[in-house]
């Protein structure tokens, strides 16, 4: 039993190294305190920055953009994938284009973007949702096309309808690695809009917060936003995750 | 030896190219005629004829390769002939209920929904009510002795479990025809004679015409009123065994003298047609 509760605290013990280094590397001055400063004060800061809520509007910003673009991705690139995948052929033509924007860097694009959206807000959420979008429509696309071909035989020989051994069968058979795609759409939509925040004209975001202290040399700023840009995707990560077992039950199972 | 010839003259339909000049057998169920497969340009079945008597179960046996599941999935319509005509009572597949058991019992059944609602599912979509849905499934359960809790999903269950659940999810429909596709291959040696039984029971309270492909000598000769030889490609019909041991067939019947007889004598022409030419 005691052996138990001690290996609960087991996932503690790398934050804990982190900052123990954090706080080695100073006392031993291997970095000098204006480029890095102390573990203790910067989460004293971001304690802070919260109590103050003076951060809460600009993870709002980030909050709400990374959820816009992901939503407009699901929304655009499950029905697109699936429809892609129920058609190997129409899948083969296009595969060649989703593999190659999946491989572009989609922070290579925002000059594209800009010129077509100009500096505004849509255009986060533009750039953010185009690379969510290609994760979430090939990977909606494998999970139809590989999906088990005899449970899709067994539908057949019980003579239900086509559109019922879709919906029924090859859209279940999906779905677990729909969320796969998902979860890496999520993160990928929060790397996006927080480059795009960093380097189109921003007024507001986390990434905006990073840019803007580390511009001024107010370090402290500048690690608790990175902190909590580190936070928000590791919780987005675990919430779909979260989703993910409870929805997906079989998932890996079966 | 006569009589397992004289019973294949009557259940297959000659070398006969034409359809309306084979009248099937007065006990035929599905009548196969003129069936051609080829694949990558061999023809596996050339003008493959015949008939599958109604009420029983019909062993399909032969070397390997011979397309044993092949002819099975046509039948079924799973796999498209090139040539060729199937009729069940004369109607079309579209017409007639088939059930399928697969050799992956993991693969067959939906993950996503409870063992019971597997066995629903045939049932719902083809819209019976709530009630009767209800019904059938108990009925059904009661048949299989089901000691295990239904409401499970299928990956909590053991592999015989499994099985059993895809076996009543088949006959939920109460199906005309039957197909099993090496239902035993991936079950241990106990579940294998709890199945065997189940499927004997099945069979005798339904009436349901069977159809078992096999790669098991044993397994393929005990269930069958039929066995099936088939040659190697192009696949003919080596020949018709019956094998008329009366039912229900226990796991003391594989000492029967019958079994041993008609098991001896379906290798002999096992490894005829395997060193054939």
């Amino acid at each position: 039993m005691k052996a138990m509760d001690a290996r609960r605290f087991l996932p503690v013990v790398g934050p804990l190294l982190l900052l123990a280094f954090w706080q080695l590397a100073l006392s031993a001055q291997w970095i000098k305190p204006m480029l890095l400063p102390p573990p203790g004060e910067t989460l004293r800061f971001l304690v802070g920055e919260f109590a103050s809520g003076a951060i809460l509007p600009d993870l709002q910003a980030t909050v709400m953009r990374t959820l816009s673009a992901f939503a407009i991705a699901v929304v655009i690139g499950v029905p697109l994938g699936v429809a892609l995948g129920s058609s190997e052929g129409a899948y083969r033509s296009v595969e060649f284009l989703v593999d190659f924007f999946r491989s572009t860097p989609s922070s290579a694009l925002i000059p594209l973007f800009m010129l077509i959206f100009g500096i505004t807000d849509i255009n986060k959420i533009a750039i953010s949702s185009f690379g969510a979008m290609l994760i979430v429509l090939f990977n909606s696309a494998y999970g139809v096309m590989h999906a088990k071909k005899t449970r899709l035989m067994a539908a057949q020989i019980m003579g239900v309808s086509r559109w019922h051994q879709f919906k029924d069968v090859m859209l279940m058979e999906s779905l677990a690695q729909t969320f796969v795609g998902l979860r890496s759409a999520v993160s990928m939509a929060l790397v996006i809009v927080i480059v795009a925040e960093m380097f189109i004209g921003s007024e507001t975001g986390l990434g905006h917060r990073i840019i803007d202290a580390q511009q001024v040399f107010n370090v402290k700023s500048m690690y608790c936003s990175i902190l909590v840009t580190g936070a928000l995707g590791y919780l987005l990560n675990l919430g779909f995750l979260l989703i993910e077992k409870k929805l997906i039950h079989w998932s890996g199972k079966a | 030896m006569k009589t397992a010839i004289d019973e294949s003259e009557q259940l297959t339909a000659a070398e006969s190219v034409s359809v309306a000049l084979r009248p099937a057998r007065p006990d035929a169920h599905v009548t196969i005629r003129g069936l051609s497969k080829a694949f990558t340009g061999k023809p596996l079945y050339s003008d493959f004829n015949l008939d599958l008597p109604r009420g029983k179960i019909v062993s399909i046996f032969g070397p390997n390769g011979c397309g044993k599941s092949s002819l099975m999935n046509m039948i079924a319509g799973l796999l498209k002939p090139d040539a060729g005509e199937i009729l069940f009572d004369g109607k079309s597949l579209r017409d007639t209920r088939i059930g399928y058991v697969f050799q992956n019992y993991r693969d067959a059944l939906f993950p996503w929904i409870t063992a019971w609602d597997n066995i629903a599912y045939p049932l719902r979509r083809a819209r019976m009510k709530d009630e009767e849905v209800k019904a059938r499934v108990a009925e059904l359960a009661a048949l299989f002795e089901i000691r295990f809790d239904l409401q499970r999903y299928p990956y909590e269950l053991s592999g015989g479990q499994m099985q059993t659940v895809c076996i009543m999810r088949a006959l939920a429909t109460r199906p005309e025809v039957m197909f099993l596709d090496e239902p035993f291959s991936a079950l241990d040696f106990e579940m294998t004679l709890f199945i065997r039984d189940k499927l004997q029971e099945a069979q005798a309270a339904t009436g349901v015409t069977m159809v078992i492909v096999s790669h098991d000598l044993e397994d393929a000769v005990f269930l069958a009123d039929r066995i099936l030889l088939l040659t190697r490609r192009p696949t003919r019909i080596a020949e018709i065994v019956p094998f008329e041991l009366p039912r229900p067939r226990s796991a003391e019947s594989t000492a029967d003298p019958e079994f041993v007889r008609v098991k001896a004598h379906t290798l002999e022409v096992f490894r005829r047609e395997m060193n054939a030419p």
